[in-house]
């Protein structure tokens, strides 16, 4: 056997920590390349629930969308809910991150990362940009969907380019509350269901109707959670609605959430990893 | 060889009101060794936890390759192994890219991962299997690629926590030919298991854990010399025939049912003539006779009170 002579000792983990994170990355494209199954069931999800609100409802809906005419109402509800099966496909990414975080962390893999002088946060990182690039693929996918059955954005390539950033933005935030809600889970049914709450928002937002037909209350939620300035921000850049300070608010929210998604899950690592 | 690979003083760790370590010591030398034998429950795997960073101790001190465990973690870890008694081995990639991923963390650089990897694979008999899924592996294949993740940038301290456990025979030669190896090449191994035969085939020396506590601690010939259990065991055709060996050899101890002698014996040929001719010389006849050394199994009982291997 040879032995192999350099010696680490001494070298500081945090020097590693970008090359370290770039080799997870690595192990999760892996793993999805080879098991796409949880991948595409993400998609799956914002497809149906794109077919049914356009099908099923999009006629009655989008009559009663402000200014426009009954005859047009399907085609109109299509441009109008499209951002918001875009932000359900991104949220609906975080629910198999997730799980991912959730299974790796009942792994001996894991348990070994532990023992190896590597980055502490290099494992979650992987995950989370693992799933941003899933993310991104996900919504090119459904928005595919949105254009085969009809949807017809406005947007100007430097517009297109904003949408992209904007969706990589927030599929980064989000990804890091994924990761800690994987972290936080202590069995994967518990992860599947935790990232619910968040496929759940864009629908009290301006996701699916505009917030100003909700009762009082419920407007002072859907104005101010941060899925609303999300679908306002992408609308605006596809359809050429009024942006106003929604850009602003919404990149404002993705960097508190990824903060905070980032800090939370680091607490839980840090306090699973030394007993 | 100065300063020891391991060394553990007074270790110290508590599970709510369960003691699980109860002033530990130990030091094992770099470049040999030393298994740590004990029962289900015995603080073992604690031990090499805490050693290998993943546990912090309540109490103690715990230096690995100089490095101390609490203080200086990464240098600990920039010097160990762990193959534990669960597989810490990525089951959705295959086994080459198990250990490309291991080359990739420990920063050994494109060129020098690929003929690491090449190594190993050669080295551990899984060549052929390199490229396929895990899932088709058999037990004794993935515990071999998982020691040999831990031996990508071969660690100057290597601990292994119950290495054979579930293996068949013929893969549990293969790893104590590897441990062997290992040793040979100058690594220190700090070894966990319950079989005794492991310990004794494999460990320079052995300390025996109990209860969270190190109960004794020797080379095996150290270990064996604290118990008498050397005996001859006689077996005769009737009871007749027991009772008068019985009284014939002061110091015996007959089992009626089994038809069988205890003589107590340091098991040496000219002890074994003088019981035989004695018998002889009162026309006796020995249907079966076999001779008993103390082996560790006698020095586990005695020392940790217990049938050990079911508990």
């Amino acid at each position: 056997m040879t032995t192999a002579t350099t010696s680490y000792i001494g070298t500081r983990a945090g020097s590693h920590a970008l090359s370290d994170a770039f080799t997870m990355l690595r192990r999760n494209l892996l793993h999805i390349v080879r098991y796409p199954g949880l991948s595409m069931f993400t998609i799956l999800g914002p497809v149906v629930i794109l077919l049914l609100t356009v099908f099923v409802f999009g006629g009655t809906l989008g009559a009663g969308l402000p200014g426009v005419d009954a005859a047009g109402g399907r085609d109109a509800y299509l441009a109008y809910v499209m951002p918001g099966i875009l932000l359900i496909t991104i949220a609906g990414t975080v629910s198999g991150v997730a799980i991912t975080v959730a299974m790796d962390m009942t792994e001996g893999i894991t348990a070994r990362f532990r023992t190896m002088a590597i980055s502490r946060g290099a494992v979650l990182a992987g995950h989370v940009l693992g799933n941003t690039i899933q993310a991104i693929i996900a919504v090119a996918l459904v928005l595919g969907v949105g254009l085969l059955v009809g949807f017809r954005p406005t947007a100007t390539p430097l517009e297109w380019l904003e949408v992209a950033g904007i969706v990589v933005l927030i599929s980064f935030a989000l990804s890091w509350v994924g990761v800690g809600m994987g972290m936080q889970s202590k069995t994967v049914e518990t992860a599947s269901n935790l990232p619910l709450i968040l496929t759940v928002l864009p629908l009290l937002g301006s996701g699916f109707v505009p917030t100003a037909s909700m009762p009082g209350w419920l407007q002072v939620f859907a104005q101010n959670q941060p899925f609303t300035p999300f679908i306002e921000t992408v609308r605006g850049l596809l359809l050429g609605t009024p942006l106003g300070w929604n850009p602003v608010i919404a990149i404002g929210w993705s960097i508190v959430i990824a903060i905070g998604g980032y800090i939370w899950s680091m607490a839980i690592y840090n306090r699973k990893s030394v007993r | 060889m100065t300063t020891p690979a391991i060394e553990v003083n007074g270790l110290r760790k508590s599970y709510g009101k369960k003691v699980v370590l109860d002033d530990v010591n130990l030091a094992v030398a770099a470049g040999t060794v030393t298994a740590l034998l004990g029962p289900n429950g015995a603080g073992k795997t604690t031990t090499v936890h805490i050693l290998s960073t993943l546990v912090r101790p309540d109490g103690g001190t715990a230096r690995v390759n100089g490095f101390d465990v609490v203080r200086e973690p990464a240098g600990v870890r920039a010097s160990i192994g762990l193959t534990g008694q669960f597989s810490a081995v990525d089951k959705l990639l295959t086994g080459e890219e198990n250990l490309l991923l291991m080359a990739r963390l420990r920063h050994l650089g494109a060129k020098r991962s690929k003929i690491r990897v090449s190594e190993l694979l050669e080295q551990f008999d899984l060549v052929e299997a390199s490229r396929k899924p895990l899932a088709t592996y058999s037990g004794g294949m993935q515990r071999r690629l998982d020691l040999a993740m831990t031996l990508v940038d071969a660690p100057r301290v290597i601990f292994l926590d119950e290495p054979t456990t579930g293996l068949d025979p013929r893969s549990r030669h293969t790893m104590w030919d590897i441990v062997r190896g290992l040793v040979a090449d100058g690594t220190t191994v700090l070894l966990t298991t319950q079989q005794l035969d492991e310990a004794d085939e494999l460990a320079d020396r052995i300390a025996v854990l109990d209860g969270g506590r190190i109960v004794a601690e020797g080379t095996p010939a150290e270990l064996k010399r604290l118990v008498p259990g050397g005996h001859l065991l006689l077996r005769f055709a009737d009871a007749a025939a027991l009772a008068s060996a019985s009284t014939l050899l002061a110091g015996s101890t007959p089992d009626d049912a089994g038809l069988s002698l205890n003589v107590p014996s340091d098991g040496g040929v000219g002890a074994l003539r003088t019981v035989l001719d004695r018998l002889d010389a009162a026309h006796l006849e020995v249907d079966d006779l076999s001779i008993h050394t103390p082996d560790l199994d006698d020095v586990f009982f005695a020392l940790t009170g217990k049938k050990g291997k079911e508990s």
